[in-house]
């Protein structure tokens, strides 16, 4: 998320590798100027200090608590001066406005860490606006709400990046998510073993790539065409098994199963994150593994190095025997799977029966949060906590009470990810393959 | 190792691409296939490399029968293949390039990497290629791509090297580097197979030439021919390889181009403060390599792209906010670069495709109504002045060869009232006999005092047609040059040497170049 696109070599020839070139002219195109960030993080910045600083009343106080369920470390809420507080925060934005600026004139990139930084003090100058009548503003309750919301986009973000970094464009995450929330669900109930709901929400996803894949790969369907309608299909199989079948006999196919929190020794007694983070149950730790695993297989290992040149250049893999259409079909499984994990989270990773359409939409976002991660396991982790931190956040201030209206809290995290999918992403380049159907001779 | 084809057949449907072909390449030797597009050159490589089986007939390798059930037998055979449009991942680094498909790994199933760039290493020592394993393949220039893909079949062990168009994308310096690295490669006894439809190189490097006309082979031919008899053999009919044109008589400038800059989607400025003229009855040749801002003029001329600066003018009015229709209008003759995708609509048929730019006024049309009687009439006529073979004017246009499908637009875009005319590369993709009717037709368009621009990427297409030539390189204008220019002088511009150095450096004989000394004196 550099200021700054980087500097690319276009198309033209390197003057060096002709042995006439020694001498060539340096005429390297060069990249305008580009005003977009410094504008808006300007804009931001000076709303900020006004709307939360210099034009709120004051004498007004936020208490930041911190409570947590155990007792070993706690820290003591702890109150600020609202406007005061806004005004200094108002003042570091703008700031940071300015350094964007700069750095724009002297075409100097700045890394990650900017937006982050912004992001981070933008929103706490937010939060103890917001929170200024109210009084208090439960921090720890805000990250775990949030990272609960987030694990299945996470799960779904992993599944979307891993069909589409092997060329297939996976829109049936949403299908896929419900689906493993439904088998999850019955499964666990039947077997009463919550444990059994997290073999068969896998196994759930994967059925719902098969489908994907066989019209994708065999038919050259197009894929986002078969991804919504399999999306209807899900929505329709699980309704009317729910309306019949389960609502018949709850007590033996839609009973409430919980996965139960597996605290982490020592790591769940750090203040603040540590309840946040390691006081989990083991669904949630699976995310962790999951979001690494494929960190480091997709770029360092043989099958990460196939599954990329299969979805960016599909016939150079098949030139080097590779066998394109089946590590597609793999690969998007696989894929399945991954989603059908982050389905069981809606039900029995939250202790909650299945109900009509629970995934609610989490499955488009999922793939948001993929493409603000650049198709990156990381960078989809990130773009989904924003998600679900905003999500929360509007949870959380309908809750204590803000100025702003409940309706327009509602709609804050799909203006994020419009927002983000929309501007903030700078240059995103999806695998130059995906969606096309690999046809061989 | 030997390498035999014997009676190779391949046909896709109706189509036989290779008839009953035999071919022998022996150890260490540089064996020409020599053939036109559409020629079945690809089509027989692709058999060799396992991408394709063949219908009937036998490889022999060291004389032992083989066959090939994909690329990997064929590379496990010995054979390697450099593809015409590289085989690279665009985003993958040279040792993550080299290592797709025979991943060294380490243990749960994780790349070693060190080992693939000491590969790298080791190879580009022995050429002498200055490869960087953990360069990215887009930032590398083509030439460097290419030598990436080497690489990659040497890395393989390849016996036999399959070398499919390999300078097409080629400056003529790079192509001269080329040539150095096959002879080396020849020394050390790898056998290349090397594709072309260029007369020049295969003259200059080639042990053995055999030449393919319509998927069947009809003769084998030495390096010692001159190029008038490759082509013969090539083409089955006498050709002229130059056009004879009358001295160009220029009159008014009556076009401009003022202080021209153009970006692209991201920004980057692709068309670089250009400034120059053509006058009435001349052909200017913009020439360079591919993707030096050629296309980005070419489209900026027509109104396809916006320019971010400068003037364009026209018989004294600039053509400022213009629409491509309005352009059209004022006489602006346009032959896109790419036939298939702007100049043609395939589904159409021929005449639909002919009154693509004009069906909406007279006479074609009156008021909201087409003529169709005149359309057809108009049609027959065009198909007959511009020699265009098809069974019926209602087919459609992809039922035609590339060179007949040139021949509808050009029937098209010169077949009125031009104030001016703006081919891209008008001969790509065609056979040596429509290149010779299209660059007549072309010349005939000067001749009638329309003011000419012609943006090739190939030299001799430069060389036959221009009156001047302006070389562009990384979106500026190097120099524009007289048609007389030494061809060495403007290899090294298209590199970006600038006009007087350029010059200086061929008079003083310091970059002749092998393709060139090969085709001193005969040419006819």
């Amino acid at each position: 998320m550099s200021t700054v696109a980087p500097d690319r070599t276009p198309q033209p020839r390197d003057p060096s590798s002709g042995p006439g070139g020694a001498a060539a002219p340096a005429a390297a195109p060069v990249k305008q100027r580009a005003w977009k960030y410094p504008v808006v993080y300007s804009v931001l910045a000076l709303a900020s200090l006004l709307v939360f600083g210099l034009l709120a009343g004051g004498g007004k106080q936020t208490t930041f608590t911190f409570a947590s369920r155990n007792d070993f470390f706690t820290i003591p809420p702890l109150p600020v001066p609202s406007k005061a507080t806004c005004v200094a925060l108002g003042l570091v934005l703008v700031v940071l406005a300015a350094v964007s600026i700069w750095a724009t004139f002297t075409r100097r990139r700045l890394g990650v860490w900017f937006p982050l930084l912004f992001g981070i003090v933008f929103v706490f100058a937010f939060l103890t606006w917001s929170a200024a009548g109210a009084g208090r503003m439960p921090v720890t309750a805000l990250l775990a709400g949030a990272l609960a919301l987030s694990v299945p986009l996470i799960f779904g973000a992993m599944c979307g990046l891993v069909g589409e970094r092997s060329g297939i464009i996976n829109i049936a995450i949403e299908g896929q998510l419900l689906a493993g929330a439904f088998l999850a669900a019955v499964v666990a109930s039947a077997l009463q073993n919550p444990y059994a709901g997290l073999f068969a929400a896998p196994i759930a996803g994967a059925l719902v790539a098969v489908v994907l894949t066989f019209f994708a790969v065999r038919y050259w369907v197009d894929q986002i065409i078969i991804g919504v309608v399999l999306n209807v299909l899900v929505v329709g199989v699980t309704s009317f098994l729910f309306s019949t079948v389960l609502t018949q006999d709850p007590a033996t196919w839609n009973a409430r199963q919980q996965l139960p929190n597996l605290p982490i020794p020592l790591l769940s007694d750090i203040p603040v994150i540590g309840p946040v983070l390691f006081n989990q149950n083991i669904l949630v730790y699976l995310m962790y593994v999951v979001v690494v695993a494929l960190q480091i297989f997709i770029f360092r290992s043989k099958w990460g190095l196939r599954m990329r040149a299969i979805g960016e250049h599909p016939k150079a893999a098949d030139t080097v025997g590779i066998n394109v259409n089946r590590n597609r079909v793999l690969n998007t499984l696989l894929a399945g799977a991954i989603a059908g994990l982050g389905g069981a989270f809606f039900t029995i990773g939250s202790g909650l029966a299945f109900g009509k359409e629970m995934s609610a939409g989490q499955g488009y976002i999922a793939l948001a949060a993929m493409i603000l991660g650049k198709w990156n396991p990381m960078g989809a982790l990130f773009a989904a906590l924003l998600f679900g931190f905003s999500k929360n956040l509007a949870n959380v201030l309908s809750a204590i009470g803000t100025p702003v209206p409940s309706q327009l809290l509602l709609m804050l995290p799909y203006v994020v990810t419009v927002l983000a999918v929309a501007g903030f992403v700078g240059r995103v380049r999806a695998p130059a393959a995906e969606g096309k159907p690999y046809i061989s001779q | 190792m030997k390498l035999e084809l014997s009676g190779i057949t391949k046909r896709f449907g109706p189509l036989v691409a290779n008839r009953d072909i035999d071919l022998v390449v022996e150890p260490g030797e540089i064996h020409a296939l020599l053939g036109e597009n559409g020629a079945g050159k690809s089509t027989l490589m692709n058999v060799i490399y396992g991408l394709y089986r063949p219908d009937g007939g036998q490889i022999l390798i060291d004389d032992r029968p083989v066959t090939f059930s994909g690329p990997g037998d064929a590379v496990a055979a010995g054979i390697g293949m450099v593809h015409q449009h590289f085989m690279l991942v665009p985003v993958f680094t040279v040792a993550e390039s080299l290592a797709l498909g025979y991943e060294p790994t380490k243990g749960m199933g994780l790349l070693d990497l060190a080992s693939a760039r000491e590969t790298v290493r080791t190879i580009s020592e022995r050429f002498g290629f200055d490869i960087d394993p953990d360069a990215i393949i887009e930032d590398l220039p083509v030439g460097a791509q290419q030598r990436v893909e080497i690489i990659k079949a040497l890395s393989r062990d390849a016996e036999i090297l399959i070398l499919d168009e390999p300078t097409a994308v080629l400056t003529p310096q790079e192509t001269d580097e080329l040539i150095e690295i096959m002879k080396q490669l020849r020394e050390q006894g790898t056998s290349i197979v090397f594709i072309t439809h260029k007369l020049r190189e295969v003259r200059a490097v080639a042990d053995k030439i055999t030449v393919i006309r319509r998927g069947a082979v009809v003769g084998e031919a030495s390096p010692e021919s001159s190029e008038s008899e490759l082509a013969g053999l090539m083409v089955g009919r006498d050709v002229h390889l130059t056009t004879d044109k009358e001295p160009a008589r220029p009159q008014d400038e009556t076009f401009s181009v003022e202080g021209l800059t153009v970006l692209d989607k991201a920004g980057f400025v692709v068309v670089d403060d250009l400034s120059f003229g053509v006058r009435q009855g001349e052909i200017l040749a913009v020439a360079g390599v591919q993707g030096n801002g050629q296309t980005e003029l070419a489209e900026a001329i027509i109104g396809l792209r916006e320019p971010h600066s400068g003037t364009i003018s026209l018989d004294g009015r600039r053509l400022g906010g213009d629409s491509v229709k309005a352009r059209l209008a004022s006489g602006i003759g346009f032959v896109p670069e790419d036939r298939s995708s702007d100049g043609v609509i395939a589904g159409f048929s021929i005449r639909e495709n002919m009154i693509l730019d004009q069906y909406d006024r007279p006479p074609y049309a009156s008021g909201l109504a087409l003529k169709p009687a005149v359309i057809r009439e108009k049609a027959l006529e065009k198909v007959e002045e511009f020699d265009i073979r098809l069974t019926s004017i209602d087919d459609p246009i992809s039922t035609l060869s590339g060179g007949n499908q040139q021949k509808v637009v050009l029937s098209r875009e010169l077949g009125r009232e031009l104030s001016l005319l703006v081919a891209s590369q008008p001969t790509r993709g065609l056979d040596v006999g429509s290149i010779e009717f299209v660059h007549k037709r072309i010349i005939a368009e000067r001749d009638a005092g329309t003011p000419c621009i012609i943006v090739s990427t190939e030299l001799d297409e430069v060389l036959n047609l221009a009156d001047r030539i302006a070389v562009m390189y990384r979106g500026r204008i190097v120099g524009i040059v007289p048609a007389d220019t030494p061809r060495d002088a403007l290899g090294l511009m298209m590199a970006g040497v600038p006009e007087d150095e350029a010059l200086a450096r061929v008079a003083d004989g310091s970059a002749v170049t092998t393709v060139s000394q090969a085709a001193e004196g005969d040419l006819p």
